[in-house]
């Protein structure tokens, strides 16, 4: 039957399939250009993308497929595969890939992209002053405040672990990881506001006057201190997610083994060093490597708090004042790319990691 | 026994300290959450722990002085002297606080410790910071100023425009590639499915330089599509993944039966597979879609300064640096932002945290 199937590809099933992937790219083409144009009222607009996106995506991958069908066996089993990967490669190969070995090739170049020079960008980044500073804080940030996620989460996951109301302590402090780093950063600059005279209504110098001291411009004026006041708002945020993680391991410990070391006189302290660390240590890899991906490109709150002054740039700021303001693509895309780098590591991490799972 | 007793007691211990923890990292919403319904003035001159009962001065009754007191001299009040300085500063006297109420008329307030409460709300913050028309607000002292709003409705509907066809897009053409990349074997799955696992992580500020270049020759800069492709693209590697391991998990029978019964892989995937994978379908699809509502950067890039199109967090960024103390409107405004993902928080907890967790490693 397959040699059969093999001679059987028939002129119609081929006009067929190339009649209905010029339909798809006709129509798909005119919804593209509808929604670019459109000017409808935008809860309009987004009904009809939610139903382009179901329906209208739906309907691509359906019509190929039915095109795909006309063919014999053999053509279909190789064909459908591209097609159902089909448009998420062309999505990721078009924004992602590309544009990544683009910002790559633009980094040799000038500010404005005209003139090779070479490795220069680079150098520039270590000794401009202010890219500098950009990597001494953004170094700060990954340093401090993963190991104070990592620290505070693996804490409060014990605590949790022995406390009566475990799943209500959880969520107050896995809560902040839902809102935006905007929002926090509203929150925060409010417990951080400093107004001339008596009276403060920011919380911090509230209790700093209670107290009896003076009360401070904490994100502005402390250099290089206030770096430490943005960091507080990435533990506030981050510790719940290493806190969920931690909190899962724990309750992997088997304890028989904690019992045993208890009978044996070893005090609590002993055995949190001695048999859960341990036990958790690929747990405690994981969460760190993860925030600290996190961290190296923290944005928002920077921009929201500081706008990148007062000596508070990190590199994914810097890179957005390149690019914007200064229209220096040359270091903005080395900024990228030295991002890129820095994580680097775990990709490679991620890969081995795929492939000790079996990969496929 | 004693050990017993011992654990007990430290279980107390533990739950004090864990307490005092939570308290903390409650507090900063929960100021927001209070200030934001407190009157314009209030906020900007009384903590917002105000609102809680506190021992506080009250004016009570007021002491005439000779209209002719030389304010240089030393001032009798009571039979006690004090100069200018302390009465404008307030001063402890035997039956509480000695304070200027009217220098000019030479009028001394003596007030009186007790507990207070501001309890004033208000959800004009809300009405104002939602709508873009003017508003007055009272001051304290009762001057009356014009503010205009800052149109915070538009940028909410912009958001969920923006926010559920990113994450529809996605998580459909990711489910196909993951169906694809699972259960069908073609040459180049492997180098393919390799370059996903890589893209996890990527910052995606190594793209938008290029991408946005693409985007302006193709007159797509501050259009839907434009955002609603950015964030297709930069969510499908962490979706895809997420779907594979998911679909890859389930067993083999179930597919095998379908084929000989002659269903096609069209067939068994929106019939079987997609049904299957609810559960993980709505962890994803919640971690995508916080994403986008929560995200600042890629609109900031790919909207610009188009105020038609603006998301929410564009607009809080605004406010902060264009009117940076006037709490009324940024606390409410915050709030706004906040109540679709804490609504999502506490309704979905389980696909929530599922979603957070297989999503930590996006980039």
């Amino acid at each position: 039957m397959g040699a059969q199937a093999k001679q059987k590809i028939s002129i119609k099933a081929v006009l067929l399939s190339l009649a209905v992937l010029l339909a798809n790219i006709v129509v798909n083409g005119l919804i593209f250009r509808f929604f670019r144009d459109s000017t409808l009222n935008p809860l309009v607009t987004a009904v009809l993308a939610v139903l382009w996106g179901v329906l209208g995506v739906y309907l691509i991958y359906y019509t190929l497929t039915w095109a795909v069908e006309r063919y014999p066996v053999h053509v279909r089993t190789r064909v459908l595969p591209y097609v159902f990967i089909g448009p998420a490669v062309i999505l990721l190969g078009w924004l992602l890939i590309l544009p990544a070995l683009r910002t790559l090739y633009l980094s040799f170049f000038n500010a404005s992209s005209e003139e090779f020079v070479g490795l220069s960008n680079y150098a520039a980044i270590f000794s401009d002053h202010l890219m500098a500073t950009a990597l001494r804080n953004n170094l700060l940030w990954v340093f401090l405040g993963t190991l104070a996620c990592v620290t505070f989460g693996l804490l409060i996951a014990i605590l949790a672990d022995r406390s009566s109301y475990e799943k209500i302590a959880k969520s107050i402090i896995f809560m902040p990881m839902a809102i935006s780093f905007v929002a926090a950063g509203v929150i925060w600059k409010f417990i951080y506001y400093y107004q001339p005279g008596d009276e403060q209504i920011g919380l911090l110098n509230a209790i700093v006057t209670y107290f009896g001291g003076e009360p401070q411009a904490w994100t502005s004026m402390l250099q290089p201190w206030n770096n430490l006041f943005l960091i507080v708002i990435l533990i506030w945020m981050q510790t719940g997610f290493a806190m969920v993680i931690f909190s899962a391991a724990i309750k992997g410990v088997p304890e028989d083994i904690m019992e045993a070391a208890r009978v044996d006189g070893a005090g609590e302290i002993k055995i949190f060093f001695g048999i859960m660390i341990p036990y958790i240590s690929t747990t405690i890899l994981t969460v760190t490597t993860t925030i600290i991906v996190f961290t190296l490109k923290i944005f928002d709150v920077v921009m929201v708090m500081t706008g990148g002054q007062y000596d508070t740039e990190v590199v994914a700021t810097q890179f957005y004042r390149q690019f914007f303001m200064y229209r220096n693509f040359g270091y903005g895309s080395t900024l990228a790319i030295v991002l890129l780098i820095a994580v680097l590591p775990v990709i490679l991490i991620n890969l081995r990691q795929f492939r000790k799972q079996g990969g496929f | 026994m004693v050990g017993k007793k011992k654990r007990k007691g430290g279980k107390t211990v533990v739950n004090i300290v864990l307490g005092f923890i939570c308290f903390i990292w409650l507090l900063p919403t929960l100021g927001l959450f209070i200030s934001s319904f407190r009157p314009a003035a209030d906020i900007l001159h009384t903590g917002w722990w105000k609102i809680f009962p506190h021992q506080e001065w009250k004016s009570g009754k007021t002491i005439q002085l000779s209209k002719d007191v030389d304010l240089r001299q030393p001032i009798e009040v009571n039979g006690k002297t004090y100069s200018d300085d302390q009465l404008k500063a307030g001063v402890a006297a035997d039956d509480g606080r000695l304070l200027w109420e009217n220098r000019r008329a030479r009028t001394v307030n003596v007030q009186d410790k007790g507990w207070q409460v501001k309890t004033d709300v208000t959800l004009d913050n809300y009405k104002n910071v939602l709508s873009g028309k003017e508003y007055k607000i009272k001051e304290a002292d009762g001057t009356v100023i014009t503010q205009k709003g800052s149109g915070l409705s538009q940028a909410f509907w912009n958001t969920l425009t923006i926010a559920v066809p990113a994450t529809v897009i996605p998580v459909l053409i990711a489910c196909f590639a993951a169906y694809a990349f699972a259960w069908l074997r073609f040459p180049g799955r492997k180098t393919l499915f390799v370059i996903i696992i890589a893209m996890l992580v990527i910052p995606i500020q190594v793209a938008l330089i290029p991408v946005l270049k693409d985007f302006t020759s193709l007159g797509l800069n501050g259009s839907y599509l434009g955002i609603w492709l950015a964030h297709t693209a930069f969510g499908l590697p962490l979706v895809t993944y997420f779907m594979y391991n998911f679909i890859s998990q389930l067993p083999k029978d179930l597919f095998e039966s379908a084929f000989i019964d002659g269903a096609s892989h069209f067939t068994i995937f929106s019939k079987l597979i997609l049904p299957l994978s609810v559960p993980a379908l709505a962890s994803i699809s919640i971690f995508q879609f916080l994403w986008v509502w929560n995200d600042y950067l890629v609109s900031l890039i790919f909207i610009g300064n188009q105020p038609s199109v603006q998301v929410m967090s564009m607009k809080i960024a605004d406010l902060v640096g264009s009117r940076g103390n006037d709490w009324h409107l940024l606390t409410s405004a915050a709030f706004i932002s906040m109540l679709t993902p804490l609504a999502i928080f506490f309704l979905l907890q389980k696909y929530f945290v599922r979603g957070l967790m297989g999503g930590s490693v996006k980039g």
